[in-house]
């Protein structure tokens, strides 16, 4: 200390210490630039409110509001969160052609940006679950048996036991599962859209649901093996019984008859 | 061509065609007999013949060589080899190759058989001529005389004691098989009447096998819940929850229009009872919009906003509810067992 303080008076002290509050200032700076960046994603992300409430006005405001507050014709959407809207969004299903009991999937009208910017723009209204990254449901690792049995015990009652679909009441129906990509099978089960309940988190963790979307993989996809051959609709002893009476009886009875039409006879009369 | 010019021989005999009037004949229907026998070329050509023998044994090879093929199959391919094979996709090669195998076996078993008969066996026609089945009066008179004189030495109808305790201990025999159906298995009891939920018992996520906290149930979602201390390795597991299963979802409170269901709810969280009350099917296609709870078998609706009322479908009554409540930990617990008997209807509540 003593040595420092003698050279206190020192021509170049004073180079030093504008040198050392640079650095200092330099550092501090260092040490909360990231408050920077976040900014810029601010920006990026009121950018893509901005884009959103554009495409908002436009294409879903007649129905849920202006603001997302709903309407007679369609519900609140304040705190449905971005993955409500990516699902409904991304699978065609919004914006509805018509009123009616369910609305159905159809072709995606939206691009994949368009839908991000929607997205931002309802989620900014309210908080609710968010999008899921591709981490969140990417099925590798996934136990396929214990997603069966999650599936049975939460999903088959309405989708059937291998995400057939089946009918609900007055018009409403549980869609196949079939050819559903990975993060809307994990949006459906978060949100829970239209009538079909929500399975949050907090009652069915992620690593669950990634279970599940690989069990839905295994038993309905292009890829899914079939042991028995003719699938017939995967909906279960009843359709395979019809088949076996109708067809199977069927081809018995005329071959019988077949059989018994045609003479051996050397002169046929 | 008038009547007069057709030739006699042709007409039917003692028809008067002066009269215009039509005579029948005494057997307008009378039995043709059968046609002459035609045979086959195989009766005719004794190669033709040989051909044919040929061809049955060819299917009998045949049929072999797929037993022998069905054995191969079995030995050679893996339980769970899958093959692509258009049109019926990826399938198991072991499944694909033991139906085929087996089919073409059984099927030429029987187009060998259908072609034996058809070609070489005899189809000569055979008639054999019906009789009336009927015994001859004397032949019935004499059994009819034979019964009574055996009812008579008997003294059936003069001991009536004898017969009418024969007759007991012939109506009684049959009892003592009834009495061993006791042995099919315990007696219910009461166990149709209560579950396994008592006061205290935290309600236990089947997904997580972790205690629910309220916040943990959001409104709209569904949640299947049994009671704690149960495992799915117990023994008794399957018993226990086929009555106990529960099925948990949160309405908002202001939407529960039954007085009682808000009392025995936690905040909007109702626990109900998985159990349909028509034939005890698990019911848990839940709308959760509407609260309605569709049973898949027998299209039964509930609403689970007014008390699980029945309002479609055959059930009798509405879904039972477990009063629920939060424990000093800030789980969810069962305030007791379900009021009523869970599932079907068809025994009397009391």
């Amino acid at each position: 200390m003593k040595k420092l303080s003698a050279r206190r008076r020192h021509p170049l002290a004073a180079v030093v210490v504008l040198l050392l509050a640079l650095a200092a200032t330099g550092g501090l700076y260092a040490a909360f630039a990231p408050a920077g960046t976040a900014k810029a994603d601010e920006t990026a992300q009121s950018l893509a409110i901005e884009e959103g409430k554009k495409l908002y006005s436009v294409g879903c405001a007649s129905c849920h509001g202006t603001g997302g507050q709903g309407t007679t014709d369609g519900p609140s959407l304040v705190g449905v969160g971005s993955a409500s809207v990516d699902f409904q969004v991304g699978t065609g299903r919004m914006p509805a052609q018509q009123p009616g009991a369910q609305v159905p999937k159809k072709k995606v009208i939206y691009s994949q940006a368009e839908i991000d910017q929607l997205a931002a723009y309802v989620a900014s209204l309210g908080s609710g679950p968010i999008t899921p990254t591709e981490g969140q449901y990417d099925t590798a690792g996934a136990n396929i048996g214990r997603g069966g049995e999650l599936f049975r015990n939460n999903c088959a009652q309405c989708h059937n036991f291998t995400g057939e679909g089946g009918a609900l009441t007055y018009g409403k129906y549980a869609p196949s599962l079939e050819g559903v990509s990975p993060k809307h099978l994990y949006e459906a089960m978060q949100t829970g859209p239209q009538n079909m309940p929500s399975f949050p988190d907090t009652t069915m963790p992620e690593k669950e649901k990634k279970d599940i979307i690989a069990y839905v993989q295994a038993v309905n996809s292009d890829k899914a093996d079939n042991p028995g051959g003719l699938k017939l609709g995967g909906l279960g002893p009843v359709s395979e019984g019809l088949f076996a009476w109708i067809f199977g009886l069927g081809a018995l009875i005329a071959v019988a008859i077949w059989v018994a039409a045609h003479t051996a006879k050397a002169k046929k009369s | 061509m008038s009547s007069q010019e057709i030739p006699e021989e042709t007409l039917p005999a003692g028809q008067d065609t002066a009269h215009g009037a039509v005579k029948v004949a005494d057997d307008p229907f009378a039995d043709p007999g059968l046609p002459p026998h035609k045979p086959r070329i195989q009766d005719i050509d004794e190669r033709a013949a040989r051909r044919s023998e040929r061809a049955v044994a060819f299917m009998f090879v045949l049929s072999m060589l797929a037993t022998v093929g069905f054995i191969a199959s079995y030995v050679i391919f893996p339980v769970d080899k899958i093959v692509y094979i258009w049109p019926f996709g990826r399938v198991s090669a072991l499944n694909f190759a033991l139906g085929w195998t087996l089919g073409l076996a059984l099927f030429f078993i029987g187009a060998g058989a259908v072609h034996w008969a058809r070609t070489l066996m005899s189809d000569v026609e055979v008639a054999d001529e019906r009789h009336p089945i009927e015994a001859s009066p004397e032949t019935k008179a004499k059994v009819m005389s034979d019964f009574a004189a055996g009812a008579a030495e008997s003294g059936m109808g003069r001991r009536k004691l004898i017969r009418n305790t024969m007759f007991g201990a012939l109506s009684l025999v049959p009892l003592s098989g009834l009495v061993l159906l006791r042995d099919m298995g315990p007696l219910p009891e009461k166990k149709l009447r209560t579950t396994m939920w008592a006061k205290g018992l935290q309600l236990i996520n089947m997904n997580t096998h972790e205690p629910l906290r309220p916040e943990d149930v959001a409104v709209g979602s569904l949640t299947f819940a049994m009671p704690e201390g149960l495992s799915e390795h117990d023994h008794h597991f399957q018993v226990e929850i086929a009555k106990a299963a529960l099925m948990i979802v949160r309405i908002q409170p202001e939407d529960i229009k039954d007085k009682r269901e808000l009392e025995w709810s936690h905040e909007g969280i109702v626990a109900f009872s998985k159990i349909c009350t028509h034939v005890g099917c698990p019911i848990s296609l839940y709308e959760q919009q509407t609260h309605h709870v569709l049973c898949p078998c027998h299209q039964s609706t509930f609403d689970l906003s007014d008390g699980a009322r029945v309002i479609f479908g055959p059930a009798g009554h509405a879904l039972p509810q477990l009063r629920i409540g939060v424990n000093d930990k800030g789980f969810l617990e069962a305030l007791g067992d379900f009021d009523e008997p869970v599932g079907p209807a068809f025994w009397e509540r009391g």
